[in-house]
């Protein structure tokens, strides 16, 4: 194992925190929510395949696709139920049906998918392994990375270049003012959770390629950890969020590799990073600041 | 009228004592044990609830401070021997391996230890608004509990510890319920309570009218760090046994039910939603489990309890919206209506 070996490792982890970090910043940005039952979307993003693959006769790559899609009318469906009732409410009333949201998923995948872990069907092309300069890793390693590059390019296109992206935009510049511009708010919104599971799901899948083992709690030390990724790179700020993934997921690597007598500390890692940018720069690295208004 | 409330209270905490020594002969120890249990709902929602519900700090934090009330209860209890037999994988460190208190001055240490380190985290977590608040409360309870699954020699790490004393019954936990109701009720009552209830009905107007916001947060804070503390102490002298999973983040969840089912800065409810959660918590239990009706059995499902229970507080939280924090402010401006 040289640093090199780590290094990729830390990109592979960090992509995937980066892809479920931009669904959060893109809630954040645009509800001024935690979404808390994102890291559950991704969870039934990888059960959802898990048995699509076992069950269905369709190839796994179109499997993975419908996946992603069915994951994010899940998302939309989602807003609809918990979180469009209170739009206008305080925010914590949001937040709390947020964390029952959670809870709901997490107990009703218990339920239905079992408690017992699961082995994730990988196709087998993904086991190759491959070996350069001395850096010997399975083939995801290296897909990981590209998939959510091609997936940031697609996403900022969207975002930067269409009418929607900009109706986006504008929704979490200022909420108030967009709507009485005639922007169409409950499609946006439901746009914006589909993205967001969308992402998540696609994340949830390379996880369980990576890591194949599935648990219906899968989902919630993740969904902390990319939720601090959100916050530590500017919440609401879709680079930040991928910069803060990256941050994190090579941190931890990195802090496991060349200290292992913390290695029990790795998942206290990410609370500590988030309350150090808490305390040093709270609106992350790349967020604006905002003033407070009476 | 002052008369009156101080009778009237004196003549619940009477009849409550007499009805505790009523049930404490007449039920089953199983059913004792929930009754315990409720005791301990009630001091816990209460704490969560100066936090959240009374001050409007949004704190998930609770299941970290009722791990090192737990701990510091059952390590300042437990016999040596104990000790020793439970300390198998590594050594006790000797300082602590050779204490033995008794129960009062260990839960005393419980709720004050828990205070400090909610005085030091709140510090300067406090100044951070609702949600990161959440967020950032909610990683100092998984940090608390990452840190004791790796202290090895001092926590007994993922092992948990076994054989605490069970020293809490009735008189404890229901006592303790009792203080904690008369502490808080007080408390509110008084200039700091109105205080809190400023800042959580608007901080800017509360800072205009000369309260220290940072001053009366950390306050907040510590004393709901305290009774979190406490209750953490008397449900290890009740279970007998913890370990680290104990305190993950599905602990918090169970108070937070019991505070906005109760209403958000609503002593009575908190009270009335602790005990009806933490019975009705026993009795879905069925659902998680298989029964056996003698002919047939019923298959459990795992985790169907929780499903409820996450359902039933989203319709709360749904249909309740706005009301859910319980505002004096309508109330006030009715009186000086009125009063005009």
């Amino acid at each position: 194992m040289n640093i090199l070996q780590h290094i990729t490792n830390g990109i592979s982890l960090g992509s995937l925190y980066a892809l479920i970090a931009i669904g959060y910043t893109m809630v954040y940005g645009i509800l001024r929510l935690i979404n808390f039952a994102h890291g559950d979307i991704f969870m039934l993003g990888a059960y959802i395949t898990y048995y699509g693959v076992l069950f269905t006769p369709i190839p796994w790559w179109i499997v993975f696709i419908l996946a992603a899609v069915v994951t994010g009318i899940i998302g939309l469906l989602l807003e609809k139920l918990a979180y469009k009732p209170l739009r206008g409410s305080p925010r914590i009333t949001i937040l709390i049906s947020a964390i029952g949201a959670s809870f709901f998923l997490e107990n009703l995948g218990i339920v239905v998918f079992g408690g017992r872990p699961k082995a994730f069907p990988t196709p087998d092309v993904f086991n190759k392994v491959i070996n350069i300069r001395g850096v010997s890793t399975g083939l995801v390693t290296f897909i990981i990375p590209i998939v959510t590059v091609l997936l940031l390019i697609a996403l900022t296109y969207f975002i930067t270049k269409t009418k929607t992206g900009m109706a986006m935009r504008a929704l979490s510049k200022d909420y108030e003012t967009a709507s009485l511009m005639g922007i169409n708010i409950n499609r946006i919104i439901s746009i914006t959770f589909f993205i967001g599971s969308f992402l998540a799901a696609v994340g949830g899948i390379m996880w369980g390629i990576k890591f194949p083992q599935l648990m219906p709690l899968m989902g919630v030390m993740p969904g902390l950890k990319c939720f601090i990724a959100a916050v530590i790179g500017g919440i609401g700020n879709i680079t930040g969020a991928v910069i803060g993934g990256f941050i994190l997921g090579l941190g931890e690597i990195l802090l496991v590799a060349l200290l292992p007598g913390l290695t029990g500390y790795r998942d206290a890692f990410a609370f500590v990073l988030l309350i150090l940018i808490l305390l040093i720069k709270p609106t992350g690295l790349m967020g604006e600041k905002i003033a407070e208004k009476v | 009228m002052r008369n009156k409330k101080i009778i009237l209270s004196l003549i619940g905490i009477i009849a409550t004592g007499i009805l505790l020594f009523i049930l404490g002969n007449v039920l089953d120890t199983y059913k004792i044990r929930i009754l315990n249990l409720c005791g301990i709902y009630i001091i816990l929602g209460l704490s969560m609830n100066l936090i959240n519900g009374f001050t409007g700090l949004f704190s998930l934090g609770h299941a970290g401070f009722m791990a090192i009330g737990a701990y510091t209860v059952a390590i300042l209890t437990m016999s040596v021997p104990m000790k020793e037999l439970n300390f198998f994988m590594k050594p006790m460190v000797p300082f602590l391996a050779n204490l033995e208190w008794s129960f009062f001055p260990a839960l005393i240490m419980a709720g004050l230890i828990s205070a400090l380190v909610g005085f030091l985290i709140g510090a300067p977590v406090l100044k951070l608004t609702d949600d990161y608040l959440a967020i950032a409360t909610l990683g100092f309870s998984e940090i608390i509990r990452v840190v004791f699954i790796n202290i090895q020699s001092i926590t007994n790490g993922a092992l948990g510890l076994k054989g605490i004393p069970s020293n809490t019954n009735l008189w404890w936990s229901w006592g303790t319920a009792v203080f904690t109701i008369i502490f808080i009720g007080l408390l509110m009552e008084g200039s700091y309570g109105k205080a809190f209830k400023a800042i959580r009905e608007d901080e800017i107007a509360a800072r205009s009218m000369g309260i220290d916001l940072f001053k009366h947060k950390v306050m907040s804070f510590t004393i709901g760090s305290f009774f979190a503390g406490v209750g953490g102490g008397l449900l290890a002298a009740l279970l007998g046994t913890i370990d680290p999973t104990m305190f993950k983040f599905a602990l918090t969840f169970n108070i937070l039910l019991i505070v906005v089912l109760g209403g958000m800065g609503n002593i009575k409810g908190t009270v009335i939603s602790a005990i009806v959660i933490t019975i009705a918590m026993e009795a879905l239990r069925f659902l998680d489990e298989s029964i056996n009706l003698g002919f047939m059995t019923i298959q459990g499902i795992p985790g169907m309890r929780m499903v409820i229970f996450s359902i039933i507080l989203m319709l709360v939280v749904i249909f309740k919206k706005d009301g859910l924090l319980k505002s004096n402010l309508k109330d006030v401006r009715r009186n000086y209506a009125k009063n005009r």
